[in-house]
Formats: C-alpha cells, sequence, structure tokens
C-alpha cells in the first residue's frame, strides 16, 4: 500500500512573530497536559512545538530571533534505529510516528534527537478537573513513563483522508491543516505533501531563503525553514 | 623467588574454610547492615514505580543520569574477571591462583547489578522483557529492533554472566567437595548435590580441567563485546556530539580492565586483612597485580587523552562547549581534577615503587581511588555531553541527582559487597585446590646435587 505522500512543513522564520499561538494550539489538539511553572523548572515541560528564542546583537541594538520547533519528521531518523522495542518508526507518509502502548520509556530516542523534541512523561499527567471536557476524543491521552512528541496531527490526516475519500475525491493541497498551521496569525506555518510538486510546501522548500536545521547530520528533515539571510547582520554568536 | 610460607593441606583447609565453617560474629553484622542499605535501595525503586520516573533528577536533555553511569561503572568491574580468570589462565600466570575466584565472584555480582540498572531506569520498568532475550514478546508482535544497542546490551551482559556463573561453578566443584565432607545435615545435602557426585579422581580432574581451559577460551570473545557493546549506547548516537566517537569502544575496553583490576585488587586486601589470609594472598600477588594495572592504566591514559584531544580537531562548537563545561565551570571542573588525580595522576606514580606495590594498605587505597576517579570519568562523559548536545543553545541544560538517584547508587555498592560477603560465607574464595596446587608446585625436591621442582605440569 504504497502511498505517495511524504508531509512536510515550511517555517518562515521571517513571518514567526513568537506570539506562541501554535504552541496553545498544539497543547489544546493533541491532549498535551498543562505545563504549570514546576514543569518548567524542572525542564520537563512538554510542548510539541515551542518557539526558541534567541538573541541576536548586543544591547542596546538587539534583536529577538523566534524559531518555532517541533518534531523534524526526519526521512533518516536518528531516534528510531535506537529503540529496542519499534516504538517509534517511520511510516509510508514520511511520519515519524511512536507508539505509545510499545514503548518502554529508555529514552534513547530522546537523546540521539539533536532538535530535542522528544518529550518523556515524567509524571502522570493531570487535568484540572475544568479542564476535563476538553480533551480530544480523538488523541490518546499518554501515560506516565513514556515518549510522545508531534505527529503532525495523525489525527487530523486520517480525519480528512476518511472525509475525502467520503467525497469521493483525492486529497489536495490544503485539505489537511495541523493545529499549528491552522491558528498561526501571519501564515508563517505552511504545511503539505512535499512529494505534490504543486503544492505551497514543496514550492517553498525549493526556495532560495531555505535551510534545515542541523542539516549536516545528513538525517533529511521535512521541515524547511526559510529565513533571507542579511548580508549586513551582527555577526556575533547567538545567545539563548 | 618469590618468599613462600610451606603449606600443608590441613594449612590450607583450615585457613580458607575459616569464614564457611566457622563464621565469626562481626560477619553477620556486616551483612545485616549492607543488607539493610540494599533493602533501602530497594524501597527507593518501589518508590520511582510508585510515583514514577520524575522523581529522578533527570530532565530535557539530560535524559540519562546517574543511573547510566552506574551501570557503566559495574559492568567496568566486572571486567576483572575476564582478564584475570581467562586471560592470566591461559598465559599460566602462576600468581592468578588466589585472586581468579574473588575476580569472578566480583563480576558475576557486579554484573548482576549492573544488569538491574537499566530496569531502575526504565520509564516503565515493568515492561523491560520486550527488550531482553527471553523475554521477547513475539505472541503479540513485539518485535526487538535489533538495530538499537539496547538489544546488543542485554544480549552481551547474559551471555557474560552466564559463561562467568559456569565458570565460577565449575571450578567450584572440588572445593564444594571438601566442604561436603566437613558439613554436616541441611547444607551437607546441598553441598553434595552442588558437588556433582565429585570424587577427586583421575579422570574427573582431567574433565575439570580441559573444561576451564575451554570455558577461559570460549570467554575471550566476551572481554572485547561486552564493553564495546555499553560504548556503543553512547557512540552511536549522533545527535550528541561528545559521545558520537569511533574510539568509544576500546576506550571504554580498557577502562573497564583499569577500574576492573583495580576493583579485584580491593576485594583481595579487604579479605586478606578481614581474614588474616596474608600466606595465601601475599605481597607477590598485590606485586604482580600492581604491575599489570601500571600497563593497563597507562594504556587508558593514552585513549583518554586521544579521545579528549580529537574533541579539539574540528574545532565545532559543541565539542568545544562540551570542553569548556568540562574544564571550567562548576561542579565538572572540580570533579575533572579529582577524576584526573584519583584514576591516573596519583596512584599510577606510586606503584611504579615496588615498596608502594607491596604495602596492603597503600594498594586498599590506591585501587579504591582509581575507582572513585574511574566513577567520575563516566560522569563527566555522561551528562555533560547530554547537557550540550548540539549548537542549539537554548537547549543546554543541566541535571542534579535526587536522593532517590543516590540512593539506588549507593545501594548498588552494598549490593555487589554484600554478594560477595554472601559467596565468602558459603564458599571458600580462594579456591583450595589452586592452592594446594600451587604448593605443591613450588615444591622442591633434592636430586643429586640440585633443587628440581617436584612436579611439572603436563602441557
Amino acid at each position: 500500500m504504497a502511498i505517495e505522500r511524504k508531509w512536510g512543513m515550511a517555517v518562515d522564520a521571517d513571518k514567526c512573530t513568537g506570539c506562541q499561538a501554535c504552541v496553545v494550539a498544539c497543547q489544546s489538539e493533541n491532549n498535551i497536559p498543562i505545563n504549570e511553572s514546576d514543569h518548567f523548572l524542572q525542564r520537563r515541560a512538554i510542548q510539541w512545538i515551542r518557539i526558541e528564542r534567541y538573541w541576536e546583537g548586543e544591547f542596546p541594538d538587539v534583536k529577538a530571533r523566534f524559531v518555532p520547533m517541533l518534531c523534524q519528521h526526519c526521512e533518516n531518523a536518528p531516534c528510531e534505529p535506537v529503540c529496542p522495542v519499534f516504538a517509534t518508526y517511520h511510516n509510508n507518509e514520511g511520519l515519524n510516528v511512536q507508539v505509545y502502548n510499545r514503548c518502554i520509556g529508555t529514552r534513547f530516542c530522546a537523546n540521539n534527537d539533536p532538535w530535542n523534541v522528544r518529550f518523556f512523561n515524567f509524571w502522570e499527567p493531570v487535568w484540572p478537573e475544568t479542564l476535563r471536557n476538553q480533551l480530544n476524543s480523538d488523541v490518546t491521552v499518554r501515560s506516565r513513563g513514556i515518549m510522545e512528541k508531534c505527529s503532525f496531527c495523525v489525527q487530523r490526516i486520517r480525519r480528512t483522508v476518511r472525509e475525502v475519500t467520503r467525497e469521493g475525491r483525492e486529497v489536495v493541497d490544503g485539505d489537511v491543516v495541523p493545529a499549528c498551521v491552522q491558528s498561526c496569525p501571519t501564515n508563517a506555518l505552511v504545511f503539505g505533501d512535499l512529494n505534490d510538486d504543486s503544492s505551497q510546501v514543496s514550492g517553498l522548500s525549493k526556495s532560495g531563503r531555505q535551510y534545515r536545521i542541523l542539516d549536516q547530520l545528513g538525517t533529511e528533515p521535512a521541515i524547511y525553514y526559510l529565513k533571507k539571510v542579511d548580508p549586513n547582520a551582527i555577526t556575533e554568536e547567538a545567545h539563548a | 623467588m618469590q618468599q613462600r610460607p610451606t603449606l600443608t593441606e590441613i594449612d590450607i583447609n583450615r585457613d580458607l574454610l575459616r569464614p564457611t565453617l566457622a563464621t565469626p560474629m562481626w560477619f553477620y553484622g556486616l551483612m545485616m547492615f549492607l543488607f539493610l542499605i540494599v533493602a533501602g535501595a530497594l524501597g527507593a525503586f518501589a518508590w520511582a514505580i510508585n510515583h514514577g520516573t520524575g522523581v529522578y533528577g533527570l530532565n530535557r536533555p539530560v535524559m540519562w543520569g546517574f543511573l547510566l553511569v552506574n551501570f557503566v561503572f559495574w559492568v567496568g568491574i566486572s571486567h576483572a574477571g575476564v582478564m584475570l580468570s581467562a586471560i592470566l589462565r591461559l598465559a599460566n600466570a602462576e600468581w592468578r591462583r588466589p585472586a581468579t575466584r574473588a575476580a569472578e565472584v566480583l563480576t558475576v555480582f557486579a554484573l548482576g547489578t549492573a544488569a538491574l540498572h537499566p530496569l531502575f531506569h526504565l520509564g516503565r520498568p515493568w515492561r523491560i522483557y520486550w527488550s531482553m532475550p527471553p523475554g521477547y514478546d513475539f505472541g503479540r508482535g513485539i518485535w526487538p529492533d535489533i538495530r538499537s544497542p539496547f538489544v546488543w546490551d542485554p544480549t552481551a551482559i547474559s551471555t557474560y554472566l552466564t559463561s562467568t556463573a559456569l565458570f565460577v561453578g565449575l571450578l567450584l566443584i572440588p572445593d564444594i567437595a571438601v566442604l561436603r565432607d566437613r558439613s554436616s545435615g541441611m547444607m551437607q545435602r546441598v553441598y553434595s548435590m552442588m558437588s556433582l557426585g565429585w570424587r577427586g579422581n583421575t579422570r574427573q580432574w582431567k574433565l575439570q580441567i580441559i573444561a576451564g581451559f575451554l570455558l577461559s577460551a570460549l570467554i575471550l570473545p566476551v572481554f572485547v563485546s561486552v564493553h564495546s557493546i555499553v560504548s556503543w549506547d553512547f557512540a552511536v548516537q549522533i545527535a550528541v556530539e561528545g559521545w558520537n566517537a569511533t574510539i568509544f569502544a576500546p576506550y571504554f575496553v580498557i577502562g573497564a580492565v583499569h577500574s576492573g583490576v583495580a576493583g579485584v585488587i580491593t576485594v583481595l586486601a579487604l579479605l586478606r586483612w578481614l581474614f588474616k589470609w596474608e600466606n595465601y594472598i601475599r605481597d607477590d600477588h598485590f606485586d604482580a597485580l600492581a604491575r599489570l594495572l601500571i600497563v593497563v592504566a597507562v594504556g587508558w591514559f593514552y585513549f583518554f587523552v586521544i579521545e579528549f584531544m580529537m574533541g579539539f580537531y574540528p574545532n565545532e562548537e559543541p565539542e568545544l562547549s562540551l570542553r569548556n563545561l568540562q574544564l571550567t565551570e562548576w561542579p565538572f571542573n572540580a570533579a575533572f581534577i579529582v577524576f584526573a588525580l584519583t584514576a591516573f595522576f596519583i596512584p599510577v606514580p606510586l606503584w611504579l615503587f615496588r615498596k608502594v606495590r607491596r604495602n596492603v594498605a597503600l594498594m586498599f587505597w590506591t585501587t579504591v581511588m582509581v575507582n572513585i576517579g574511574m566513577w567520575l570519568e563516566r560522569f563527566l562523559i555522561i551528562v555533560p555531553s547530554l547537557m550540550r548536545k548540539q549548537v542549539l543553545t537554548f537547549n543546554w541544560g543541566s541535571y542534579n541527582p535526587s536522593p532517590i538517584e543516590l540512593i539506588l547508587v549507593g545501594g548498588s555498592f552494598a549490593m555487589v559487597f554484600l554478594g560477595v560477603l554472601t559467596f565468602v560465607k558459603f564458599f571458600p574464595i580462594i579456591p583450595l585446590a589452586d592452592a594446594k596446587e600451587g604448593a605443591i608446585m613450588a615444591t622442591e625436591i633434592r636430586v643429586g646435587k640440585v633443587m628440581v621442582p617436584a612436579a611439572y605440569r603436563e602441557e
């Protein structure tokens, strides 16, 4: 059942304002527990997409740069071969998939993930009573002791394919919209099929501004970042 | 020539079986104390199961911490067994005699304890059998991924554990037969079962010696494989700049021998002091082991320098920031200094002196020192590398071990010592048969005008 799809995303860092709408959208779509201050202090907060902020330049001539960071869904993912129980693998649509009930929690994949976008459930997730009804019934609630990560909203992909098939047509560009893409006010995030030459994302992936983060590791990430390189940029090192 | 007191077989039996047949009272007190620590550690593990992996100090990006450091440490200690018993037995080194069983027993318990650490470490420990050789859950389609070092690890460790346990058991048979003849009641029944009908006739001896050599030869590949595979847990990870190095396998193996042989010397010194076995574990043995240790330590130091320096060659940001962290930032700089001094710069120059090598107290403290250093070495490889995985500075992190992790680490030490002491309680830790053979081989008789050895080994 070869499906000739390869889902990918383009992230326009020039357009990103760092508003964190994608973070919140992802949180509510994917049943991610509420990150309280304790979780951040313990550095155990779970955010399948996060905004990494880097400072450029020295005060007062300083600029904040935002990099939305999520699972890169690498073609050649380093996290996959290290799992002893096949809890993470590549499916035939280019998704790096996590099988929650197969995971035993070695955290090997999280170590071998250069972007730190795999999250471990150190504690049993809890939701405030008032938020119990907002859980998304399409998404598994993960228990403690297992890894989780961005799934490119696989539940939305599946639903769209089902609905489109019922309508009797093929999936076209723009049918599948993950939560982060849907919520982005500046359209900095574009999702689509990289194998479809007419899709917006495959066009952007060939843009002159395109680069992939840690491309030198040879993992073939499916997320293309777009950024105009300023020839007059202050060439100070970036600091967190 | 070595000075060697003349010992009759009666002396040997009486002295070496003393902890077994006439156990002193303090022995039980010590065992009780260690047992309480082990029980505390198991309680800590139960706490971790009940509350979740969050009770450890781990976080993102430092997903592996003290437990994995300790795992590598104990697998390293276990390398003494194969080094001393297999390699020295095949090389027919006479001075290995009293040390071999202590090394193997240390191996069995160190390896067993090491094997528990992945269990402590897992997010869902009750599912560990999904990645272990006998437990693969084929029935439910849970296949292991043989590309993962965490599948190689249990395979290598269970192979090593099985072969060492066989080795200990096999070489123990004649000594158990001695015990069988000197015990009564319940224990006698157990001993006679374990001695497998040993009567000490020529055919049995021949088979036992052949089996011993065969096992030594078969166990040799394990010498290279086990710690190489443990090092690949780290070296295969392209995401962690500090780990992704091809030198890791030989570097870890020789480091393991360094800490393992040091561990055996520590145990021998302790046993000699506790049971007054000056006639059996003689100064010559410490001398020989320390000379072996000098060679191993210098070899290990070469690998360490190469590994450390090679990090600078590519001149890449993550490696440089890692070196910066290891060398200049508190508390890693302190750990680094202590590591360099204790693992190499204090003990090795000391061992160059014959007086030091023959001083048991000094040997005890220097070898304890080596293992402090080697523990810190694993810590300095594992934790700082995770704190500085890549150039993405937003994800740089830190790590503080939690009390639960500290209890588990302490408990692992108590567990190994308790294991060794339990063995000492039930079996002779110095091989009786080997000691007697050594005594016979050293006897000289006068033939005409010359002194010649009374016995020759048939090669």
